[in-house]
């Protein structure tokens, strides 16, 4: 009787847990925190941080190669780059290019602010991360969760985990993390200029801005296809008007189904093995660096247009360059209101926030083609 | 008459005032609903309101109107 009692309690997990695992349950329960309480991105964050939890658990093996239950969404979904493409159709089926087809100068936010990129790219690599893991950290000040994603899982798998919750976490933490910046950098007459009205784009203009850029872009960037392609059928679909239950199924259950598997396989690749380690306190260093220089960067481009343009734009939209969508243009239109309660940029920062999305893509493409 | 014009396209989501009220300059009338945001819309003139032109949860453009000032 005794020794199956024994028998019991040894074939439990309980006798081994390591002291990795009581952290990782830590970091499972600050984020189940944030989603719940705080409500910090928590369609993310919650199937993250009880995919983190349950992994911890001994001996459950649910990523286990060729085993797992969480392995095989994380096999067929994140590791053969299936998810992150389909987010991005959900997520073209939401965007509004129009502020950008209406001021295409906007662009160019959108490329200004992915400076950060490429800076903290050498910098990770001063503080000896190789090339490849330099650019998985790099990309978390692009601010697009699905791109952090898809790069680092074809570059540097191993520190998956680290990289899409930075990267989520500083999109949620914008409103905290860009308004200082912002205002640093902009004088308080320049945050109170009011920008003249966009001008109306008509359903014909938006039609073609997914088919023409869809075919410029990845004639370009050949690399960038993946993911641009899923952004651009399903930004098609929404602008076309004719499919509007395809659109609603890629931006509504397509979209929440794979945001499931995509949250609960990310948390799983945080074992206690892999995450406890200090570069991963680096890549959360590196990359809200990533951030700031992003953002700071978009700024000075707003600026540095301005010296040339006639009707001058508020410098606060170069700050939604980051392709954080919509929370950098929803935050941009609160720190131009402060200054100026009858400012309403948020439409005006629209632009370069969708072409931040853009942007970032274009810029992991050219790092996965250098160094994949 | 003076007129109350939506500064940005959104959905309406509260209305803080009645016809016949009576409105000044700076006054929060209306709030919008914009990319799951709030924004206040302030009231441009002093006067009375005549006519409100929108409901809660009615989606305007940029450039409706929202009520009139009499």
């Amino acid at each position: 009787m005794f020794d199956i009692f024994k028998q019991l309690i040894m074939s439990s997990g309980a006798v081994s847990l390591t002291g990795g695992n009581l952290i990782m349950w830590l970091v499972a329960f600050v984020l189940l925190y944030l989603a719940v309480k705080k409500q910090y991105e928590p369609l993310l964050l919650l199937p993250i941080a009880f995919g983190i939890l349950v992994v911890n658990l001994p001996l459950t093996f649910l990523m286990e190669p060729e085993h797992g239950l969480i392995w095989f969404f994380y096999h067929y979904g994140i590791e053969n780059d299936i998810i992150p493409p389909l987010i991005f159709l959900g997520l073209g089926a939401m965007i509004d290019f129009g502020p950008l087809i209406a001021n295409p100068k906007t662009l160019l936010l959108g490329a200004g602010a992915q400076v950060g990129l490429y800076v903290t790219f050498f910098a990770a690599i001063l503080f000896g991360f190789d090339l490849r893991e330099a650019a998985s950290i790099a990309i978390i000040g692009g601010a697009d969760g699905p791109t952090t994603i898809y790069l680092t899982s074809k570059l540097a798998p191993q520190l998956l985990g680290a990289t899409a919750v930075s990267a989520y976490a500083y999109m949620a933490l914008v409103p905290i993390i860009q308004p200082p910046i912002m205002k640093l950098l902009t004088t308080d007459h320049e945050r109170k200029i009011v920008m003249s009205k966009l001008r109306p784009v008509s359903r014909l203009q938006k039609i073609c801005f997914p088919i023409i850029s869809a075919m410029t872009i990845m004639l370009l960037v050949p690399a960038s296809a993946p993911l641009i392609s899923m952004l651009m059928l399903g930004n098609l679909f929404k602008e076309s008007g004719v499919v509007e239950r395809l659109t609603k199924a890629s931006s509504n259950e397509l979209m929440n189904i794979v945001t499931i598997f995509l949250g609960l396989s990310v948390g799983a690749t945080m074992t206690a093995s892999t995450f406890l380690s200090p570069k991963v306190l680096f890549i959360f260093f590196l990359g809200l660096f990533a951030f700031i220089i992003s953002t700071a960067s978009g700024l000075l481009m707003a600026k540095f247009m301005n010296l040339f343009l006639k009707n001058k734009i508020n410098p606060l939209i170069g700050a939604a360059g980051v392709s954080a969508v919509p929370m950098a243009a929803r935050c941009v239109h609160k720190v131009g209101s402060e200054a100026n309660r009858r400012n309403y940029l948020l439409m005006h920062a629209m632009g370069p926030n969708v072409a931040g999305v853009i942007g970032t893509v274009v810029a992991a493409a050219i790092l996965l083609k250098n160094l994949g | 008459m003076p007129e109350l014009l939506a500064p940005i396209a959104g959905n309406v989501w509260k209305i803080l005032i009645a016809v016949g009220d009576k409105v000044e300059l700076d006054d929060e009338v209306i709030i919008l609903e914009a990319l799951k945001m709030e924004t206040p819309i302030y009231c441009d003139d002093n006067g009375t309101i005549t006519a409100i032109r929108v409901k809660e949860g009615d989606a305007v453009n940029e450039g409706d109107v929202l009520a009139v000032i009499g």
